[in-house]
């Protein structure tokens, strides 16, 4: 193990250690406790200039004014309805680009598999302005369905990046064995090859749902308004509306960036397998 | 987990051989697809796009005019293009050291104390939060009068720094809040990696008397390359694909000081003074540009990899 354990040190290292991880956690995470004590102060206390002392009294009643005099709940819901379809429809694509370049070898297959990779990397600005354009000839600029096509089809890329070399991973003997026994393509993927991946396909869902909570580029480019715009989106255009009102936009970041947390915590060891794209064990 | 996939299966009797050989040459393609057509129409095809409107001067509604190299040759003398090129070099380079502070965090947690799950987490916690959230608690922290940074300058140096108002400052404000999230992620792609070093080669070193940066440099790092390489390309991403947090915390100003290309581009292509899509596009043509050397760079290391299988 490196570096040496500290249980192999001197006490007095050990403790120092001790000591260490807390300040150190403290320090790494100022700027967010800091604005987790600003949702709770009331507004009267930063009326008055006491914004880093003991707040008079915990508001929580912050968090309510959020969503009653914002579209908030709005913005938090559609959210869910882009996140959502977005997992769904990206993780099935590329389970199955994912099986067809992993299984199969035929020509091109190396060049269509690193078209997925390099596409995931471009920047969003090149397909900006066509991705716009399209959208709105289909009729569905600033709808739901629109950016959740958009990013089902962008994700399939990272996807089938993890979901290809997660499959090729697999043992191959249990197609092949599959295949002696004459059963079909399609009943080899159904019933031999989904059934293993499914560590990957909940490690490929967390990641998306953070990816796509997350999103702010694309909700700005393809959505306008509180009836359609997700959280992240909704946050900026609060923030405008609630000049210096720390308080409102405190509460409202923590709340934003509650489902993703929720996600990761309760999903750990699914989303740092996705994270290091499996290349790192 | 075992499956049997025999036993699981409907008995089928064989199909005829050559059904089987046409279906076995056709199934990759039909398996592809869906995810492959919808990559292309809203990946694929939009980068071509982009390219060939580069070369127009359109405004998104009334027709495209041809005007070949007019948007390279204005983006030529725009000061506001070399400006944000500038704080894209910026962000490229200071953002790299996530990757070495990432690594510091991640060696000063490789430990098995009580509770240090708990702290990985905590120390990972910013990677999971959205930009824009990032962008406005950072954004509180620099303000002046309010925030907790603008204090504490103001307790060492008398007076406050409102780093963001500063057209010399603020591309630095807004890159440390973005390396607050990066360097979470470049440690847990090195606390993940550490788990996987080999302890007898540790050992081994640690009898012939390596220690400490040696032993990081010589046994420790060369066991962590693919770590590095993943933290390398999604770090180079990550800086050069900034855009939330510059629209968040300045909207690229002051004076437009803080731009960056992707902010720029979208800024010609979609802001209220007029819809410049030909001009956005070129400015993005430059950005992809900029990023395929380093996305062919990775293809290359990938594809010698595959190779080499």
């Amino acid at each position: 193990m490196f570096p040496r354990p500290v249980q192999s040190m001197s006490p007095a290292a050990r403790t120092t250690y001790q000591i260490a991880l807390p300040v150190m956690l403290i320090l790494w995470l100022l700027p967010l406790l800091g604005v987790a004590l600003t949702s709770v102060r009331p507004s009267s206390d930063l009326a008055q200039g006491n914004y880093f002392g003991v707040p008079s009294y915990l508001a929580f009643s912050n968090y309510l004014d959020v969503f009653r005099n914002s579209p908030f709940a709005s913005y938090m819901l559609n959210s869910f309805r882009v996140t959502i379809p977005t997992v769904i429809g990206a993780v099935a694509l590329s389970c199955l680009t994912g099986y067809a370049l992993a299984v199969y070898r035929f020509r091109g297959n190396l060049i269509v598999f690193f078209l997925f990779v390099a596409g995931n990397f471009v920047p969003f600005q090149i397909l900006m302005v066509p991705v716009r354009d399209l959208t709105v000839t289909m009729g569905l600029y600033n709808t739901i369905t629109g950016l959740a096509l958009f990013h089902i089809a962008f994700q399939t890329g990272f996807c089938t990046l993890f979901m290809r070399n997660f499959i090729k991973a697999l043992p191959r003997e249990l197609i092949e064995a599959a295949r002696v026994e004459g059963v079909s393509e399609w009943q080899i993927f159904w019933h031999v090859v989904l059934p293993l991946v499914r560590p990957a396909i909940a490690a490929l869902s967390v990641l998306v749902f953070t990816f796509i909570w997350n999103d702010y580029f694309w909700a700005t480019v393809l959505t306008t308004g509180a009836g359609t715009q997700p959280i992240t989106a909704g946050l900026q255009s609060l923030n405008g509306q609630w000049v210096a009102a720390w308080q409102l936009v405190s509460a409202g970041s923590i709340l934003a960036a509650l489902p993703p947390v929720a996600m990761f915590f309760l999903m750990q060891k699914h989303f740092i397998a996705g994270l290091t794209l499996g290349a790192v064990k | 987990m075992t499956v049997s996939p025999a036993a699981a299966l409907p008995p089928n009797g064989p199909p005829a051989p050559r059904r089987r050989r046409l279906g076995r040459k056709l199934a990759p393609w039909l398996f592809l697809a869906p995810g492959a057509i919808m990559f292309l129409v809203y990946v694929i095809i939009p980068i071509g796009q982009s390219i060939r409107i580069s070369f127009f001067d359109w405004d998104g509604l009334s027709p495209k005019v041809w005007t070949g190299l007019s948007n390279y040759a204005e983006l030529w003398g725009d000061p506001a293009f070399y400006t944000s090129l500038k704080n894209n070099v910026i962000w490229l380079v200071l953002y790299m050291l996530a990757i070495p502070a990432g690594l510091a965090i991640a060696l000063f947690l490789n430990q098995t104390v009580r509770g240090i799950r708990i702290y990985k987490s905590l120390f990972f916690f910013p990677f999971v939060i959205s930009q824009v959230v990032v962008g406005l608690i950072f954004s509180w922290f620099y303000a002046p009068g309010f925030g907790l940074f603008f204090e504490m300058t103001k307790w060492f140096g008398g007076e406050g720094v409102a780093v963001l108002a500063n057209p010399d400052t603020v591309t630095y404000g807004i890159i440390a809040a973005g390396l607050w999230p990066q360097i979470a992620y470049c440690m847990i792609l090195y606390l993940t990696g550490l788990n996987a070093v080999a302890p007898d080669q540790i050992e081994a070193a640690r009898l012939d008397g390596a220690k400490g940066l040696k032993m990081l440099w010589y046994v420790v790092l060369p066991q962590l390359r693919p770590a590095t390489f993943i933290a390398v390309v999604v770090t180079v991403i990550g800086a050069l694909r900034s855009f939330d947090l510059v629209s968040i915390m300045t909207d690229g100003g002051p004076f437009g000081s803080s731009r960056v290309l992707s902010f720029y581009m979208y800024e010609q292509a979609l802001s209220e003074y007029g819809y410049r899509m030909g001009y956005g596009a070129a400015i993005a043509v430059v950005l992809f540009a900029i990023m395929m050397i380093f996305i062919s760079g990775f293809i290359w290391k990938m594809w010698r990899d595959e190779k080499g299988l």
